[in-house]
């Protein structure tokens, strides 16, 4: 642990203004993007390998729940009926603009793939919206941690080289924990291995933002903060040991699978709450610039 | 010298305008605040007394688009002209128990590489001939990137409005060729408007002649085109650091490390689907 550092402020108030953006409209929607988007991924291979069940579960999965992210962000919006004005421009400086574009082609093919698999009509077109959507879908559920990071916000932006690590790991552990939970246990070897793959990723990209961020990981270890990420590392070694133990129980295998979704929605609110409360306290802005000034003094 | 204007793609454009903000001769009068309230009709945002000083407004904000900070210490007043003995002797005070009171008048610093404008979605944000940086508000849809993205805390949403708001400059009164409702109230001309190497200039002069008579704590902040943002369009003359006035003290732009955000994200997502390939390599027969 890092000791608090000497520094001063104006009265204690923050530098930057703290996001305007509510609980639960954003989190939810970095959650929903993210089991959207790995659920279109793994969706594409249960095809490929004929596990129609688990197919189609992921596949309404994947349409949900970027349907639901969409719903969360214009709702977020300080003017939801001017959603549309997203689409006046496309930016790569703005990772909202990257997204609502990505968004906008994703959840139609999404949609399209789920509708022909509930359906089993035009098999071909929705073989073709599978493989769209799943080409698309790694990059929905990665572009959310570019989105928070371009920010001023100490604790998204250090954190800026594993939060997509973080994201779709996590969009990873939340699919796969899906699949455990929709799908019967003789189709669900590869939604709990893309679990476990999901949760190991997630834990380590934690972990190492955590030690390369200095005194601004305190953010991720303050109040809210600290009591989703300790309920989410719960819920994913609950989760993950009941997959692998539980594999031939359907029961046991779906309450690890609702553990495991569980497990990163919470993962999503603590990011969420680290950089609201880095945002709030002017020494993870001010402690980490002095820092950056004395070391380029010093260096000259 | 850096030209924003010129590179948004203004092939003929004004000078580039900004404001110098001299917080060694600013009273506190916050005419500024006022007179950018009037002109802008900005509503009312009128708290309770805060007790910080003689600052209500707290900071900038959608309703506050110029804030004075007042900033009470126990240090020496540093007195920059020694000839006038009457009142230098009263500023002093009591030498063995030291008082001074800083007072700045604070704005948005339209950034040769603002933030806000980058990250905003609906190019409500643009930049101007003026090379200032302006949110259009029949084109904001209320998304709040620009918030969290400016590193100075200034711009935000307006709460029963649902659109972001910031100082504009005064855009309509610079191109009516008139100078913003700030510069124009100020008494002291704490805050000079004008083309922005002049006010450079001016202000190099300002800090050396305190430092001769004696203000060693004379220092100017966002004058730089080399800092993290380009250089700002409104810059300060302070008299200590910048953190004590509420200003970050090095500010980086947050888009300055956006290609690596793009290729961190891109490398995760060619993992997530590596890992999905091994999640099915590995899944066994069915």
């Amino acid at each position: 642990m890092v000791p608090d550092a000497e520094f001063t402020s104006y009265y204690g108030k923050p530098i930057i203004n703290p996001p305007v953006w509510a609980v639960p409209d954003i989190p939810g929607y970095l959650f929903l993007g993210g089991l959207a988007g790995m659920s279109s991924v793994l969706a594409a291979g249960a095809q490929l390998t004929r596990r129609p069940v688990l197919a189609k579960s992921a596949k309404l999965a994947a349409v949900g729940g970027g349907a639901l992210s969409v719903a969360a962000l214009v709702h977020d919006l300080g003017r939801p009926l001017r959603f549309l004005n997203m689409l006046r421009v496309f930016k790569v400086t703005s990772p909202m603009s990257v997204g609502s574009w990505l968004l906008s082609g994703y959840v139609p093919v999404a949609g399209a793939a789920a509708v022909s698999a509930v359906t089993g009509r035009a098999p071909r077109i929705g073989a073709l919206a599978t493989a769209g959507a799943a080409t698309v879908g790694p990059a929905i559920a990665a572009y959310t941690a570019t989105l928070l990071s371009d920010t001023a916000v100490p604790a998204w932006h250090e954190g800026f080289r594993e939060m997509p690590f973080l994201f779709v790991g996590s969009g990873a552990s939340a699919a796969g924990g899906l699949g455990l939970l929709a799908g019967p246990v003789t189709e669900s070897g590869p939604a709990r291995n893309l679990a476990l793959i999901g949760v190991c990723a997630e834990l380590l990209a934690l972990r190492r933002m955590r030690d390369r961020i200095g005194m601004v990981a305190q953010a991720y270890d303050t109040g809210k903060a600290r009591k989703y990420l300790r309920a989410s590392e719960v819920l994913s070694v609950l989760g993950a040991i009941g997959a692998v133990v539980g594999r031939r129980n359907r029961i046991v295998a779906a309450a690890s699978g609702a553990a495991l979704v569980a497990a990163s929605a919470t993962t999503r609110w603590g990011v969420f709450h680290a950089g609201m409360i880095s945002a709030e306290d002017p020494k993870y802005t001010v402690v980490p610039q002095r820092q950056r000034l004395r070391n380029r003094s010093e260096a000259r | 010298m850096t030209d924003p204007a010129a590179e948004a793609g203004y092939a003929e454009h004004p000078p580039r305008m900004g404001f110098f903000t001299d917080t060694s001769v600013c009273i506190g009068c916050k005419a500024c605040e006022v007179a950018c309230k009037e002109w802008n009709a900005i509503p009312d945002d009128g708290g309770p007394l805060t007790g910080m000083s003689y600052d209500n407004t707290v900071g900038l904000g959608a309703n506050t688009w110029r804030h004075v900070a007042f900033i009470e210490q126990r240090k020496p007043v540093a007195t920059p002209a020694p000839d006038l003995d009457v009142l230098a002797l009263a500023e002093q005070g009591d030498a063995a128990d030291p008082f001074r009171w800083l007072m700045a008048s604070d704005v948005c610093k339209h950034c040769t590489h603002a933030a806000c404008l980058d990250v905003c979605p609906t190019g409500s944000l643009f930049r101007t001939e003026f090379g200032t940086v302006v949110v259009q508000e029949d084109i904001c849809n209320g998304c709040g990137y620009c918030v969290p993205a400016c590193p100075y805390g200034v711009i935000d949403r307006r709460q029963d409005d649902g659109r972001a708001w910031k100082c504009t400059m005064c855009y309509d009164r610079l191109g009516a060729g008139q100078e913003p409702a700030c510069a124009k109230a100020c008494p002291t001309d704490s805050i000079q408007f004008g083309p922005l190497d002049q006010l450079r200039e001016r202000a190099a002069d300002r800090v050396e002649q305190l430092h001769e008579s004696g203000v060693a704590d004379a220092r100017l902040y966002g004058e730089n085109p080399a800092d993290g943002v380009g250089g700002d369009g409104a810059f300060f003359l302070l008299l200590d650091e910048p953190e004590v006035y509420g200003l970050p003290p090095d500010p980086v732009v947050t888009t300055h490390d956006l290609p690596s955000m793009w290729k961190h994200a891109g490398a995760a997502a060619l993992l997530g689907v590596a890992g999905a390939v091994a999640a099915f390599v590995f899944g066994g027969a069915r």
